[in-house]
C-alpha cells in the first residue's frame, strides 16, 4: 500500500503535467489555486501578525486636545510629507509645497511615456538600465533622506538637533544669507536650462535621435527641474544663498 | 484496519457534504482535486476570479514581487474594516472628537488596539505602496504595454497619501491640528489660486475664496475642516480609490498579466 505522502506526490506530478491543458496554460505554468492563493494567504497572515504585534506593543500617539492658541514647536507634517516640509528650508512655499508635489506626480506619470523602450520588461534589469535607474533611484533616495532629516533631526524652530541633543538647548539663529543679484541669477538660470538642453545633445547625439524631440524635451525638463533641487540645497548649505532669482512677484 | 475504517467514514462524510444541494449551491465546482476543479475554484469564485487560472512558475517567487501590491490592497481592507468599527465611536465635531478618542482609549473594549491597528496599518500601507512603486520601476514593468496601469498606480499612491493625511486630523489633538495646519497652509501658497501665492491678485483671490478655503471651509482649521476631512476620509476618497483599484487590478490582467518578460 502506498504511503499518503507518496500518493500526493504522484497526483501532484500528474496534475502539474495536465496544467498545460488548462485554457490559459503554457508549459511551465502552475495552477493559481492552490499555489498562488496559498502564498497570498500566507503573506496576508504574516502581515496581520506584524501589524497585530506592532499594535499591541506601541500605542498610537494622542497629545493634548487641539488648541489653536498654543502652537506646537516644531509643528511637523505627517512623516510622508515631512520631506516636502524640509524643502521649505530651501524653497518658498509655492515651490516646496505646491510646484514640487505637482511636478513629482506629473513626472512619475510621465515616466512610461518618456521611457518607451520595450526591452528589459518584467524582471530586475538594473544593469541594463543603469541610466534610468540611477536617476529614479537618486530621486527615491532624496525623498527618504529628506523625510529622515525632517522627522528625526529637526527640533524647535526647525533647527537641526542630533538625536542625543536635548530640545531645551537653545540654538543660534542661522547666519546672514544673501541673494544673487538679478544680473547674476537670471543669466545663471537661463544658462542652466539652455546648457541642460544643448550639452547632452552635443555629447550624446544618439539620445535625441532615440527619444525624438518631444520625449527629449520632456525628459530633460524633468531632469533639470529635479537636479535643480539638490543644486539649490548645496548653494544654500555651502554658500548661504537664499534666492537664486529675486523678482517683485516671486523668488526662486 | 482501524485507520481504513476512519478513512471510509471520512470519505463518506465528505461525499455526503459535497454532493448536497446546499454545498453545490455555494461552491460551483467539485471537491475532488482535479485540474478541472482547480480551474473552477478560481473562475467560479467572485473574489479569486481576479486571478488567471494559471501563472508562470517564476511569478510565485516571493523575492520577485515581495507581495507588495497585494499587501497594500490587504492593508486597504484592514483599514476599511477597522475604520468602519471606529466610526461607531467617533463624532466629527470639535466638541466631541477628542473626547471620543479618550473614550475609545479608556472605556471601549479593545478600543485602543482598534485605533492602533488603524493608524499603524495606514503607515504601513504608505510605506508598502511606495516600495511597490520601486519594485515596479526596477523590473521595468511600467514600460509598454503597461504604461497606463503605472499612471493609475501613481494616482493610487496620491490617494493613499490623501487618505492618510485626511485621517491625520480626526483625533483632533495638538499633533493632528498643527500637522494639518502646516499641510493646508501650503494650499494658500498656490500660484494664482492661493491667497499668499504669487500672482493671486490677478484673479482677485483672497483668504475667503482661495484653495485653502476650499480645503478647510474656513480661513483656519476648525469645525468645518474637521467635517470635510472626515467625509473625504470615510466616504469620498475610499470610493475613488476603490474604483481605481478595480481598474488597476483588471489592467494587470489585460496588459499582459503579472509582471514577467513579455
Amino acid at each position: 500500500m502506498k504511503e499518503a505522502g507518496e500518493t500526493n506526490t504522484t497526483t501532484e506530478r500528474s496534475l502539474a503535467q495536465e496544467i498545460g491543458t488548462m485554457p490559459t496554460g503554457r508549459p511551465g505554468d502552475v495552477a493559481v489555486f492552490p499555489y498562488l492563493v496559498y502564498s497570498e494567504f500566507l503573506a496576508a497572515l504574516l502581515c496581520s501578525i506584524v501589524l497585530m504585534v506592532w499594535s499591541l506593543t506601541v500605542a498610537a500617539p494622542l497629545l493634548e486636545q487641539a488648541n489653536p492658541g498654543i502652537t506646537e514647536n516644531p509643528a511637523k507634517a505627517p512623516w510622508y510629507f515631512v520631506g516636502l516640509q524640509e524643502l521649505l528650508v530651501y524653497f518658498d512655499p509655492w515651490i516646496a509645497g505646491v510646484m514640487m508635489p505637482t511636478l513629482i506626480i506629473v513626472g512619475l506619470m510621465a515616466i512610461p511615456y518618456l521611457d518607451t523602450s520595450t526591452n528589459a520588461v518584467g524582471r530586475y534589469t538594473i544593469r541594463e538600465r543603469r541610466l534610468v535607474i540611477s536617476h529614479f533611484g537618486l530621486g527615491f533616495a532624496l525623498w527618504w533622506v529628506l523625510i529622515a532629516i525632517g522627522q528625526f533631526l529637526r527640533g524647535p524652530n526647525w533647527h537641526i538637533y542630533w538625536p542625543w541633543q536635548d530640545w531645551s538647548m537653545v540654538k543660534n539663529p542661522e547666519g546672514a544669507m544673501w541673494d544673487f543679484p538679478v544680473w547674476v541669477g537670471l543669466p545663471l538660470l537661463i544658462a542652466y536650462f539652455v546648457g541642460g538642453f544643448v550639452i547632452p545633445q552635443k555629447r550624446w547625439p544618439w539620445l535625441l535621435e532615440r527619444l525624438g524631440t518631444a520625449r527629449y524635451v520632456g525628459s530633460i525638463t524633468l531632469a533639470l527641474l529635479f537636479y535643480g533641487v539638490p543644486i539649490k540645497m548645496l548653494l544654500r548649505l555651502l554658500f548661504n544663498v537664499k534666492y537664486v532669482l529675486v523678482t517683485s512677484w516671486f523668488n526662486i | 484496519m482501524a485507520s481504513s475504517r476512519t478513512d471510509q467514514f471520512r470519505r463518506k462524510a465528505v461525499d455526503w457534504i459535497t454532493t448536497s444541494q446546499l454545498y453545490r449551491s455555494v461552491f460551483r465546482h467539485g471537491y475532488a482535486d482535479t485540474v478541472r476543479n482547480r480551474a473552477l475554484e478560481v473562475t467560479s469564485n467572485a473574489f479569486l476570479h481576479l486571478h488567471p487560472i494559471t501563472i508562470p512558475a517564476h511569478a510565485l517567487k516571493v523575492r520577485f514581487t515581495f507581495c507588495l501590491g497585494g499587501l497594500t490592497f490587504f492593508l486597504f481592507l484592514v483599514e476599511t474594516v477597522t475604520g468602519v468599527l471606529l466610526m461607531f465611536y467617533y463624532r466629527p465635531v470639535p466638541e466631541y472628537a477628542y473626547a471620543d478618542m479618550k473614550t475609545l482609549q479608556y472605556a471601549v473594549y479593545f478600543g485602543m488596539i482598534l485605533r492602533n491597528l488603524h493608524r499603524w496599518g495606514a503607515h504601513l500601507m504608505v510605506v508598502l505602496v511606495m516600495l511597490h512603486m520601486l519594485r515596479v520601476f526596477l523590473t521595468g514593468s511600467y514600460r509598454p504595454p503597461r504604461e497606463f496601469n503605472w499612471v493609475l498606480g501613481v494616482n493610487l499612491l496620491v490617494l493613499t497619501l490623501l487618505l492618510s493625511f485626511t485621517g491625520y486630523l480626526l483625533p483632533w489633538d495638538q499633533l493632528a491640528f498643527w500637522a494639518v495646519t502646516v499641510g493646508t497652509n501650503m494650499a494658500a501658497a498656490t500660484p494664482f489660486l492661493g491667497a499668499e501665492g504669487p500672482f493671486h491678485g490677478l484673479l482677485g483671490v483672497n483668504g475667503m475664496n482661495d484653495a485653502r478655503f476650499l480645503l478647510l471651509g474656513d480661513v483656519r482649521v476648525a469645525g468645518s475642516a474637521l467635517l470635510r476631512f472626515y467625509v473625504l476620509h470615510c466616504v469620498a476618497l475610499p470610493l475613488v480609490a476603490g474604483v481605481l483599484m478595480v481598474v488597476h487590478f483588471w489592467r494587470v490582467r489585460k496588459d499582459g498579466g503579472i509582471s514577467r518578460p513579455l
